[in-house]
């Protein structure tokens, strides 16, 4: 095993870094306690490489390096410039909470007109009495780097049956340029709870940032969730975001991802059937140019009989970008009557893009019906032929069969109006590829 | 519910103890000091009359073995295997040189008749015609060569390959007489440091097949290994190398058996296949190797290199395999498409019962332009086995006009079981078009009741399905393979006599 390779320049990088940066983080002397323990663990690892399994096709340390520095609190301008990227990437009717290179800021944030049933506490404030949400099972060392490093987070709670009137959008957005950004945040959605919410990441004017993100996510039993993602850094950033997803029973979850920018950006969402009767419907769109990088990794865990899943994906990918779709659905022994598909299928507009897909199946149940299929491949052009035939020009026909190949991981959002949105937001990407 | 019960139960009674082939056959032999060194090394090639440039290349490999680690990668459990309590060589003993068949051991002789080997070509030879109506007497013919534990017995039909210029012998027989020929190739697909079993092999193969198929020459029979690893505490290590050059076709069968035994026994060959322009090679195996006891104890480690290497344009490699036996199955037959427009197959059944263990699939990597290849895998798994499928396909930035086909699908009998899918699917190209896909699910029972409706016993109904499940694989299988093939499948999952 290559795991422990001597030092690398980055590794040693980091460990000043968390030196220097160790007053700055927030918590209790326990919470000091756990994170220097993670960081020891993210030190032993060091950034992961294509030698591990999960990180085969996305390898950070070659394509990443180093970890940056930590953001320096934001100035006046670099929060005025923050308002505007808010205002404009603002889900309409959505509360606000905006976390600015990786502090939750409250002024930008909505945190007076929080609809009923909603509430709100920042990670700062929860790590003043415990370390509970720096700790995970998970063993991954950009997951390790981050319960070392997280600054702040949301910690967002529905009431058990509330139907919040608005959606929440948590926006990440970057101001500062060469630095980084850890977050963590919590989602604990009650029973029987019917919540929208919205993440974004964007970027105000900064330009080669890291953000390094964890959301840990519980959904009660009955609940009824619609949960999208926007990842729109800086064309020369790093998002790296880990979510842990914990599904009780007879649990209905829409979730979406899409990622249109960033120099490498990697999902990696480890979700958990922990109840009998629930539906998941995952779903993503990669949006590629240039030399862009984007990565969603995906473990289904049905853990429990009787769920179901279905994932969806799409990756249209042009010049000498790179998707990674990996997915992962597992069966453990007694989930019985689990129903599992997952479809994904890459769109390459160039010849020097790339596109790896993994779909795995691992299953140890045998009264179950799974199934997966992948393709790649370029535009049909009979199709681009039929269009042209009847007066499109070459870039519009291309458009309109690339949003109709997008559309159909898009229209799994059951939100008429996220999914407008969601539209809109592709269709800026491919008016700005013309 | 009932009916899947039954079913089960079957499964369950059936087992991994009904391996027909687990006799011994007592004879002397020779053998090698256990473990592994230089000295065993050389012995080797001593004992194989090996010219210096082999033992040199078997050398490099030892020592290149040395600073290798085993992988870990597969979804495969075992005790770790001590290399240095195998014997890496034994033979039966001979009594003296062997010039033709009647002087081959009889014992030996009785084993491979047992196993159905038709080592004999006595009816041929004695020119008994074959009564009108009866098979086509071209179709009857198959050039066997048999390796018993380490070295080769015996290989049948010579002097009628002779004639079309086919070279089909041992390989140890071809490095003397043919060594161009092996040094040109040998190696040049799997390479001595390719990975950790197959650069073992390098160093220690005693034995295996040579092929050869001149230009423009269809080989006019089938040609077939059977190898039988005899000895306790042996190692077997054969190498396969088959050249088919331009213009040529040969189909290659190649089948395997093991006495019963409570340790676990090493097997780790090595096949190299290439095939020049316009040539096809056709390459089956029926591996059942001795698959462990219904406790999961004893049974062969079967961990092959299978690689083939359409080097010429136009070429064709098709690999089908029927794994039942072994307690692990490692393996992964693969296809460099290199040529353009060449094209590479991959069809597989793999069938585990008891405490087997199955991680295999294929590799097909597009180098050459507009080249094409089709994966077709179906993997039954029962009892308490783990069955994987894990197959890479590629398509490299300037293999224009690639194109894949893939469709991989596990049937779980049992809920002890597990059936595992890890496909790699990398497109470097825009015109590159792959597909794939994949099911798991149990045979449905809507099916099994409309058979039993229609008057089928449980065990029938299931027997239907399965070779319905398997069928595409099956019409590959040459049609003596086939046969046998049925039969095995039968053996493994129905616990009806074959």
């Amino acid at each position: 095993m290559n795991v422990a390779v001597a030092k690398t320049e980055s590794g040693r990088a980091v460990s000043d870094l968390f030196a220097s940066a160790e007053g700055r983080l927030p918590g209790s002397p326990a919470v000091v306690a756990v994170r220097r323990e993670a960081f020891e663990t993210y030190e032993r690892l060091g950034l992961p490489h294509r030698r591990l399994e999960e990180w085969k096709y996305t390898d950070l340390r070659a394509m990443v390096g180093e970890v940056l520095p930590l953001a320096v609190a934001p100035d006046a301008a670099a929060l005025s410039r923050a308002a505007d990227a808010v205002k404009a990437h603002a889900f309409e009717g959505a509360r606000k909470l905006v976390l600015v290179d990786g502090v939750f800021t409250a002024d930008l944030s909505d945190v007076k007109a929080l609809p009923a049933g909603v509430s709100v506490t920042t990670l700062r404030e929860t790590l003043d009495k415990t370390a509970d949400l720096l700790t995970t099972a998970s063993t991954d060392a950009v997951i390790s780097l981050n319960a070392a490093m997280a600054t702040d987070g949301v910690v967002l709670s529905i009431a058990d049956g509330a139907q919040p009137s608005a959606p929440v959008q948590i926006i990440h957005v970057a101001t500062a340029p060469s630095a980084s950004a850890f977050t963590r945040s919590q989602v604990r959605i009650g029973k029987g709870a019917r919540p929208t919410i919205i993440e974004s990441f964007v970027s105000a004017g900064a330009s080669a940032y890291q953000v390094n993100d964890a959301v840990l996510v519980s959904i009660g039993d009955d609940a009824d969730v619609a949960h999208i993602r926007l990842m729109d850094d800086a064309p020369d950033a790093v998002n790296i975001t880990s979510q842990f997803v914990t599904v009780g029973a007879n649990v209905k979850l829409n979730y979406f991802n899409m990622t249109t920018g960033g120099a490498v950006s990697r999902l990696q969402g480890f979700i958990t059937f922990a109840g009998e009767g629930s539906e998941l419907s995952v779903n993503g769109v990669n949006l590629l140019k240039k030399t862009e990088h984007g990565d969603l990794t995906l473990l289904v865990d049905h853990a429990v009989p009787n769920c179901m899943s279905r994932e969806t994906f799409r990756a249209v990918i042009d010049d000498r970008a790179h998707s990674v779709f990996q997915g992962r659905i597992i069966v453990r022994p007694d989930a019985q009557k689990t129903d599992g598909k997952m479809m994904t299928r890459a769109l390459l507009l160039s010849d020097e893009a790339e596109a790896d897909n993994k779909p795995e199946l691992e299953i140890f149940a045998d009264d179950v019906s799974c199934g997966h299929g992948a393709t790649a491949g370029a535009l049909d052009d009979s199709l681009l032929f039929y269009l042209r035939a009847r007066g499109l020009p070459e870039k519009d026909a291309q458009a309109l069969l690339i949003q109709a190949f997008v559309g159909e991981a898009i229209e799994q959002i059951a939100d008429d109006d996220l999914r407008e949105h969601v539209i809109g937001v592709a269709e800026r990407w491919l008016g700005r590829r013309s | 519910m009932p009916a899947v019960q039954e079913t089960v139960e079957r499964v369950k009674r059936i087992d991994v103890d009904q391996y027909r082939y687990g006799f011994e056959t007592l004879i002397d032999s020779e053998k090698a000091p256990k473990g592994l060194s230089e000295e065993i090394v050389k012995f080797i090639s001593q004992k194989k009359n090996e010219p210096a440039w082999m033992l040199q290349w078997r050398l490099e490999a030892y020592r290149r073995w040395l600073t290798m680690t085993e992988p870990t990668w597969a979804r495969v459990e075992y005790p770790k295997i001590d290399f240095q309590d195998i014997y890496y060589y034994a033979a039966p003993k001979p009594k003296k040189s062997v010039a033709s068949l009647d002087e081959i051991d009889p014992e030996i002789l009785k084993t491979y008749e047992k196993l159905g080997i038709p080592l004999r070509e006595v009816a041929m030879l004695e020119g008994i015609e074959p009564k009108v109506g009866e098979q086509d007497p071209a179709q009857r013919k198959i050039a066997v060569d048999a390796v018993f534990d380490s070295v080769s017995v015996a290989t049948t039909f010579k002097a009628e390959l002779k004639k079309a210029g086919v070279i089909f012998m041992p390989i140890s027989e071809a490095i003397r007489e043919h060594p161009e020929l092996v040094q040109k190739y040998l190696g040049s697909v799997v390479p001595t440091s390719d990975n950790f079993y197959a650069t073992l092999n390098s160093a220690v193969f005693s034995d295996g097949s040579f092929v050869y198929v001149p230009p423009a020459v269809r080989c006019p029979m089938e040609l077939s290994t059977y190898f039988r690893i005899n000895e306790r505490n042996t190692g077997q290590f054969e190498r396969t190398l088959i050249i088919a050059d331009k213009g040529s076709y040969v189909s290659y069968l190649e089948g395997c058996t093991a006495p019963q035994r409570d340790e676990n026994q090493l097997h780790a060959a090595v096949v190299e296949l290439v095939a020049l322009d316009d040539a096809e090679i056709k390459y089956s195996t029926v591996q059942n190797w001795y698959p462990g006891n219904s406790e999961g104890k004893g049974g062969i480690y079967n961990f092959v290199t299978k690689r083939g290497d359409c080097r010429g344009r136009n070429s064709k490699i098709s690999w089908t395999q029927v794994e039942t036996g072994s307690a692990i199955t490692w393996k992964y037959p693969s296809c460099i498409l290199r040529g353009d427009n060449s094209s590479g197959e991959f069809y597989s059944i793999a069938i585990s019962n008891g405490f087997q263990q199955v991680d295999s699939g294929t590799k097909m990597i597009h180098l050459g332009k507009n080249t094409s290849s089709r994966i077709i895998s179906k993997g039954i798994a029962a009892g308490k086995s783990q069955n994987t499928y894990r197959g890479l396909v590629t398509a490299h930035r300037k293999a224009t006009g690639a194109r894949n086909f893939t469709a991989c699908d596990s049937l779980l009998i049992g809920d002890k079981c597990g059936a595992h899918t890890v496909p790699y699917i990398e497109a470097k190209n825009s015109s590159a078009t792959f597909e794939h896909e994949a099911t798991t699910s149990k045979i449905s029972e809507d099916v099994l009741f409309y058979c039993i409706q229609r008057g089928l016993s449980q065990e029938e109904a299931v027997g239907l399905v399965v070779n319905g499940f398997v069928k595409d694989v099956l019409q590959q299988l040459p049609m003596e393979f086939a046969v046998e093939a049925q039969k095995l499948i039968s053996i493994s999952l129905e616990g009806s006599v074959g």
